[in-house]
């Protein structure tokens, strides 16, 4: 589904990635971990198409089309979702004039006709039960006043509606306590299906508990420097992320 | 508890300026007046060349097609230009060659205002020019400045050393025509200091020149040129006081700064002119026009002052970020007391693409003062990518005080953002009583709490510096609650 | 100080037609003749059009528009109009009584003035100061000062007729009123139309003005109304300014507020040659509440000044200004707004904001928000910006799938929002909405079944 082979990103002229590759599969759960600074929130912002970051080698390909120059709304509409780390909060436009025009314009793209009213208040309603929502807060402005824990909700909400193929959840654990910790890993998983695919982005071991990845890859200095299965979140929490510096820094001195 | 503040209120407003005195010194002076002869006369005593009078000359003329400005926010009694002394040197032997030279009564004066002249009893890492009435009397640390190539000596000296630098910058920031203080400071200018920083140099020490009128009935109207060469960097500091006197005198002073490429100058003031007595007698008129230029690309110019004295203050030291990539800095604490009148502020002038601006104003007004901030921020056209943010608060301490702002932001360029904020507040008394609380006294409460509010302004300048700034307003305005 | 008044020489011309015609003026207001009048005029005279060397001027150039050659007409001369050529002021889901002023001329089929069952009065301005001149003359030009100004002066001088409205003690205006003041005529017109609105305690009203040319001249229409709110009063007041490009509208509201009273204003700014608006606020009673907002959308050559003044004159008052903007193409806009404090208003709370976007290079603005305070108890914050649409907001939007474009347009409206949700009337909020929206896409000014008469 998704290909990336030899990405390098700077902004303002420094290199954040430095040759990173990862290939996703339809049905697969990645972890991305890393200490602060690996690059994992630059990768979120790239595969994106957020123009702070200048691709300056490497390609993206998502289902077989190099999407590299593509916009961020085509990604999107391609099925391409990122949950923010931290979502932006816009006074004045209603959750759900928001979504009604991301899902039509998106269906517009796919060639669909848009949603009456009445289909789209429906899905609305569904969508919110899914993931356990308060109906007040599609009733506002977008994450207008929201707290943390209800903006990654709504996050995750918001997924739900637009159902894409790949879900990008860069940091969506990190504010939350464990209640909402748990809401949220929940409608993850039930969001799941065999076609899609997910990349959790997180530094902490805990999501991990909830949502269970079938890899987990170290980004250290803008590159993966170490990939295994879901175990390796726990031998990470353990011996912390000293020990993968070391390792990288210091090729020499092996398990 | 309102009762003891007010009893504390006028204690302190009464305090006394405590750089007051007069020194007891023959001076040679002209006759009050001012015409064309009084003009030649100035230039023949400093012994200019013909360029330097041909300038005053012109100036004069533009002078006097002038009129004298009314200002929207100060009340200013009208200024006879024939009853002011235009000149005034103290006496003394001619050349100097060391220090012993120096009339012990100019020592002592300097040493009593804590500017000793003598080089070991100076802080390390400041070098001083002192300034008595219309002449420098003294640079210190001149050679091991010269060793570096940088030039620190006064503006009269200048001009008859460096006459190339002069001709080349002089008036090219504030050119005569600038306004009606600039053309008549560049008519009759006494002295002032000039600076010189040679290419990639930085300059070791603080420069610092200090102004001190002395003689009755003279005005003050010295220049200072600063230019920073390329990828140098100087920091300069200037300090002003005056004796009590029950006339009022005129200051109307020039400062201009050049910045070349890659070169940062820093300019900070603390300015204690003596503001006139409780009931608002006497005092400085301190119209001041400062102004740098970012002229290089990436160069950098900052500008701090704390203003505490004169009478009435007119001031807006300004940028003009003509270089790419420039910046620009104003960070002032102004505070006004009793009868004080202060109208300040900047102007930062985005000409260059990337530029950037930020303006921290602090104004505090307490008895009978109005203080104001009168700011302007130009985006021009081509300017893109300019950013400015102005944070611009005032302080009110007791209800007679008057605290205003007046930013003009005009923008030109799309990809411009420019922000203004500004808060108005008094010391909470919460805040006094959480202190009193903690057994600190009214009084230095006050000054913690305004301390604390000058803060980010302080920090900007040098050590030394902002020491004494933080006593002086300590003193200007303990116990000013109402 | 000194008045320090440049002069724009417009006022020969103007001295000429005020001697002739001295007889219509004197009977134009009863009440209020050419004596009365030669005074403003002898303002008018000193004081001149303000050029922009004068500091509340600086960023509106008045000169060009009145350098242009216009007819004034002394008397009402009544052009057949098609009253449903006014579609585009509905307001569909809210009754309103609807009040149409020609010209700066009161105009209805079948009366002057009307008295409503609880004793409202509304119609034309002359005809109340003949019918109630003690009511009329203790508030006329209690407000607006002519010497003041050199707008307010001409006004005075030369203002015959406009709209009044009367709410006496205790009566609440059942159906909000909308007043529809037109400019249309076969030729360029200049006007001085004058209104006096008087709410007397515990009264409330809520008042919608449309502005509109229904004729592609140009037209310089400088309009003084006084606003007088007693103790308790309640008025909104939402202006809708839609005009051609051609036209020049300079409009002063004086609103005098007793202890209380709440008065808002919204004045939504959606086309327009030039137009400065100007508020002057007189807080002078204790417990009184203001709230100024604006909204303009300027495009083209389009010029805006937005002006105001909130005089907090007593303690305990507060105030809150909100203008926003987007200017797109070669528009200039312009904010000069003052908070004033005076001595002993304590625990005023004052806010004032100005927010601009600018869309192009060549549109421009000037922002001039000050603070004058005298008090030391106070709460007193202003703010200004002048920038783009947030990047972030942007970007957030288009990982959602919209497009660039609409991602914009949402943000824009999204800008405007915080104006538009002050308006407290449900029908007029859902109508102003839909306009802004239209307006932002483009739409407003293209529409088949626009009456604006742009060239």
């Amino acid at each position: 589904m998704l290909s990336i082979k030899d990405l390098h990103a700077s902004i303002q002229g420094k290199e954040i990635l430095r040759g990173l590759s990862l290939e996703v599969k339809a049905g697969e759960v990645h972890a991305i971990m890393g200490p602060n600074g690996s690059g994992k929130s630059t990768l979120a912002s790239v595969l994106t198409g957020r123009d702070l970051f200048e691709v300056t080698h490497g390609e993206i390909t998502f289902e077989g089309q190099d999407i590299g120059e593509w916009a961020p709304e085509d990604r999107a509409r391609a099925g391409i979702f990122l949950g923010f780390q931290y979502p932006i909060e816009i006074p004045g436009v209603s959750m759900t004039n928001f979504m009604r025009t991301a899902l039509n314009e998106t269906r517009k793209a796919q060639n669909l006709e848009p949603l009456s009213s009445k289909e789209f208040l429906q899905r609305m309603r569904e969508k919110k039960e899914l993931v356990e929502i308060d109906s007040k807060l599609t009733n506002r402005s977008v994450n207008e006043g929201f707290s943390g824990g209800e903006k990654k909700r709504n996050e995750i909400f918001q997924m739900a509606m637009l159902e894409p193929k790949l879900a990008i959840l860069d940091e969506t654990d990190s504010g939350l306590d464990i209640d909402a910790l748990r809401i949220v890993a929940n409608g993850v998983n039930r969001l799941k299906t065999p076609e899609n695919a997910t990349i959790v982005i997180t530094h902490y071991q805990r999501l991990l508990d909830y949502i269970i990845p079938d890899f987990v890859h170290v980004l250290y200095e803008g590159r993966i420097v170490m990939s295994a299965g879901k175990e390796l979140a726990l031998e990470l929490e353990e011996k912390g992320y000293d020990w993968i510096k070391k390792q990288v820094d210091n090729p020499l001195i092996t398990l | 508890m309102e009762k003891d503040q007010d009893i504390i209120l006028n204690e302190v407003t009464q305090s006394e300026y405590k750089y007051g005195f007069v020194t007891d010194i023959e001076s040679d002076s002209i006759p009050k007046g001012l015409n064309e002869e009084v003009i030649r006369l100035i230039s023949e005593k400093k012994n200019e060349p013909e360029w330097m009078l041909e300038f005053r000359l012109k100036a004069f003329a533009h002078w006097k097609t002038m009129k004298n400005p009314n200002w929207a926010m100060l009340k200013i009694p009208e200024i006879d230009y024939q009853d002011i002394v235009y000149y005034s040197a103290p006496k003394q032997k001619k050349q100097l060659n060391s220090l012993d030279e120096v009339d012990p009564e100019l020592l002592d004066t300097f040493n009593k205002l804590g500017i000793p002249l003598e080089e070991q009893k100076l802080l390390t890492g400041v070098a001083v020019d002192a300034v008595m009435d219309s002449v420098s009397v003294k640079t210190t640390f001149k050679k091991n400045l010269a060793d570096l190539g940088i030039i620190f000596c006064s503006f009269s000296e200048a001009v008859q050393e460096y006459p190339d630098l002069v001709k080349k910058y002089m008036g090219t920031v504030v050119p005569y025509r600038d306004n009606y203080f600039a053309a008549l400071n560049s008519a009759v200018f006494s002295d002032g200091s000039f600076v010189y920083i040679p290419k990639g140099v930085r300059c070791p020490m603080e420069l610092s020149t200090y102004f001190r009128i002395n003689a009755a009935n003279t005005g003050q109207f010295e220049r200072t040129l600063i230019v920073a060469d390329d990828d140098s960097y100087v920091s300069y500091l200037e300090g002003c006081t005056a004796p009590m006197r029950d006339e009022n005198q005129l200051h109307a002073a020039i400062v201009e700064i050049i910045a070349l490429e890659n070169a940062e100058v820093k300019y900070s003031t603390v300015q204690n002119w003596y503001p006139g007595d409780k009931d608002g007698k006497g005092g400085i008129y301190n119209f001041v026009t400062k102004r740098g230029l970012c002229k290089g690309r990436n160069s950098k110019i900052s500008w701090t002052q704390v203003e505490t004295g004169s009478a009435i203050t007119w001031k807006y030291p300004s940028c003009i970020l003509k270089g790419d990539d420039s910046i620009a800095e104003f960070y002032s604490v102004a505070v006004t007391n009793n009868h004080q009148q202060a109208d300040t502020g900047t102007k930062m002038i985005h000409l260059g693409k990337n530029t950037k601006s930020t303006i921290v104003s602090k104004g505090i007004s307490a008895g009978k003062s109005n203080n104001s901030y009168r700011g302007l921020v130009r985006v021009a056209k081509n300017a893109s990518n300019a950013r400015n943010f102005s944070q611009c608060d005032s302080l009110l301490l007791g209800d007679q005080c008057g605290a205003h702002t007046f930013p003009y932001l005009e923008v030109d360029n799309s990809s411009a953002i420019v922000e203004h904020e500004a808060t108005t507040s008094k010391i909470g008394e919460d805040q006094i009583f959480y202190c009193n609380q903690r057994g600190i006294s009214t009084e230095d409460a006050i000054g913690l709490i305004v301390n604390g509010y000058a803060k980010e302004v302080i920090n900007q300048l040098p050590m030394e510096f902002a020491v004494e700034a933080q006593k002086l307003l300590q003193i200007s305005l303990e116990g000013s609650v109402g | 100080m000194d008045m320090m008044v440049e002069i724009i020489d417009t006022r020969e011309d103007l001295k000429k037609e005020f001697i002739q015609q001295r007889t219509i003026l004197d009977q134009a207001i009863p009440g209020f003749g050419y004596q009365k009048r030669e005074q403003a005029f002898a303002h008018f005279l000193k004081l001149g059009i303000p050029s922009t060397r004068v500091e509340e001027f600086k960023y509106t150039p008045l000169e060009p528009l009145f350098n242009k050659e216009y007819h004034r007409s002394y008397t009402f001369d009544p052009i057949s109009f098609d009253k449903d050529l006014l579609f585009n002021c509905d307001v569909p889901n809210l009754e309103t009584q609807v009040e149409f002023v020609v010209n700066s001329w009161y105009y209805h089929p079948e009366h002057r003035l009307q008295v409503l069952s609880n004793g409202i009065i509304l119609g034309s301005l002359a005809e109340a100061a003949k019918q109630y001149p003690e009511l009329f003359q203790k508030h006329y030009t209690k407000y607006a000062n002519p010497a003041s100004d050199g707008l307010i002066a001409l006004n005075t001088a030369f203002a015959q007729d406009g709209f009044f409205l009367y709410l006496p003690k205790n009566t609440v205006m059942d159906q909000a009123l909308q007043l529809i003041n037109m400019m249309m005529s076969d030729r360029n017109l200049m006007t001085q139309q004058r209104n006096l609105i008087i709410l007397e305690d515990n009264s409330e009203a809520n008042l919608l003005v449309c502005e509109h040319t229904m004729s592609n001249h140009d037209f310089l229409s400088n309009s003084v109304t006084e606003v007088y709110a007693g103790k308790n009063a309640r008025l909104h007041l939402t202006k809708m300014q839609n005009e051609n490009n051609d036209s020049s509208q300079l409009a002063a509201v004086f609103i005098h507020q007793e202890a209380d009273s709440q008065v808002s204003t919204n004045t939504i700014s959606l086309h327009g040659g030039f137009i400065y608006n100007r508020f002057d606020v007189a807080l002078q009673g204790r417990g009184a509440h203001n709230d100024t907002f604006g909204l303009y959308l300027t495009d083209r050559n389009q010029h805006i000044s937005n002006r105001t003044l909130i005089d907090h004159a007593v303690p305990d008052a507060t105030s809150n200004q909100t203008f926003k903007g987007v200017l797109d193409d070669d528009a200039h806009g312009s904010f000069t707004g003052k908070i004033l404090v005076r001595k002993d208003a304590q625990r005023t709370a004052a806010y004032q904001s100005n927010n601009n976007i600018l869309l192009t290079d060549r549109a421009k603005m000037n922002t001039k928000p000050m603070l004058e305070i005298f008090a030391d108890d106070v709460k007193c914050s202003h703010g200004a910006t002048i920038g783009q649409l947030d990047s972030d907001a942007l970007f957030y939007l288009r990982s959602r799938g919209i497009s660039q474009k609409e991602a914009r347009l949402l943000l824009m409206y999204a800008f405007t929002y915080e104006v538009i949700a002050a308006i407290p009337v449900e029908g007029l909020r859902l109508r102003v909405e839909e306009l802004v929206s239209k307006r932002l896409r483009g739409e407003l000014s293209r529409c088949n079944d626009c009456t604006n008469g742009c060239r």
